[in-house]
């Protein structure tokens, strides 16, 4: 069947650089619908929405969306991305990467701008592995599970990233995956509204990488098992929603609170201390 | 209370899918909810085999098949919009 209509996101990609990369039954162009609805129902404002990635597969995202687009150094989408915030505190900006990227090399920067509640949207496809360079273990590959450089399964025990979010002080984290499309469109459309360090993971298929060496079939199957094992908790404890291998899956928003960001704890101070000599910093003029 | 029949009102959609773009992950095969669609016997030009709806008149437009989508190949509009 063909058509000659265009499809609802086209205006929000660079389609110029289509086809994209990313392999049959990848999920990650599934999280790029998501995000662009997302962006369409909460009337976000193009102009000031920027969107950083570092390396890897989910990494090219931002190459592929037509937004103020930067596509950074390995583990450093973070850091590019709060000098971008603190140098224009009117953007609203988010991080899409992978895994591997954020949660590894960045993973110290992801640590810090939690810790002094940035103000940024984080979104991290986990697919359990670095995908573009190979199949490695990452930080959240499950127990068990082999990777090109875990040839006998991994034995290192994982981070589960809304804990690791949570205990560093996010003040929004939820877990999605590529099989809840609604509700993930949903959950960055509320995140999009928010202030502070937000974070956003979404696990998702990689059948050439990940599930080829666990013969987890191809990306159908893998959606499947997420449709089946996921369980919906809203408000549940960080602590616990560790994931296994091919095990239940804790998915919903597990943190959602207030706090100060940074810019606005620098400037209550800096006014407690200089008093009417300090002019609030609103940012590069 | 009256003894007039109700007409129930549904949803209806058109299906949208640039056979091209498609390299047959069957996502929107499998979680279309009314089973509109099933994998066409023709290769597209990548040599994949693309969606075609096999139910058209069941579609809700609910645009699932949008969503789940990871090539941007297929969507659907309500009935009543323009081509
Ligand atoms: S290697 Fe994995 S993550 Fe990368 S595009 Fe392929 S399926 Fe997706
Ligand atoms: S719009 Fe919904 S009902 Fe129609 S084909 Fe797509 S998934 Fe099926």
């Amino acid at each position: 069947m063909t058509t000659t209509q265009a499809h609802p996101i086209e205006y929000l990609l660079r389609m110029d650089r289509m086809p994209h990369i990313w392999c049959p039954g990848c999920g990650i162009g599934v999280t790029v619908n998501c995000f662009a609805r997302a962006l369409q129902d909460s009337k976000a404002d193009l102009d000031k929405t920027v969107i950083v990635s570092g390396i890897g597969c989910t990494g090219r995202v931002a190459g592929y969306l037509k937004l103020d687009s930067f596509h950074t150094t390995h583990g450093r989408a973070i850091p590019f991305a709060t000098g971008l915030k603190l140098a224009n505190p009117e953007l609203n900006v988010v991080v899409y990467s992978g895994d591997g990227d954020l949660t590894a090399i960045g993973g110290n920067h992801f640590i810090h701008a939690a810790r002094r509640n940035i103000d940024m949207l984080v979104i991290c496809v986990n697919n359990f592995t670095y995908g573009m360079t190979g199949g490695q273990l990452t930080p959240t590959t499950p127990y068990s599970a082999v990777a090109s450089t875990a040839p006998y399964g991994s034995f290192e025990k994982t981070f589960s990233l809304p804990f690791l979010a949570d205990s560093c002080g996010a003040v929004y984290v939820a877990r999605w995956t590529t099989f809840h499309v609604r509700q993930l469109a949903r959950c960055m459309a509320e995140a999009f509204t928010k202030r502070g360090f937000r974070f956003i993971e979404i696990i998702s298929p990689c059948p050439t990488l990940y599930q080829r060496r666990n013969k987890l079939g191809d990306g159908l199957s893998f959606m499947k098992y997420l449709k089946e094992s996921s369980e919906c908790k809203d408000g549940a404890d960080t602590r616990a929603v560790a994931l296994d291998f091919q095990g239940k899956i804790i998915v919903g928003k597990f943190v959602d609170r207030d706090q100060p960001t940074w810019l606005d704890d620098m400037n209550r101070r800096y006014r407690e201390k200089l008093g009417d000599k300090y002019e609030e910093y609103k940012g590069i003029k | 209370m009256t003894d007039k029949p109700v007409s129930v009102k549904r949803a209806r959609g058109k299906v949208h899918i640039l056979d091209d773009r498609c390299k047959g992950c069957a996502f929107c095969v499998e979680f279309c909810p009314v089973k509109a669609l099933a994998l066409s016997l023709e290769f597209n030009k990548k040599g994949y085999h693309p969606p075609q709806a096999v139910k058209p008149d069941a579609c809700t437009n609910c645009n699932l098949c949008f969503m789940y989508c990871p090539e941007f190949a297929i969507w659907s509009t309500k009935i009543g919009d323009k081509e």
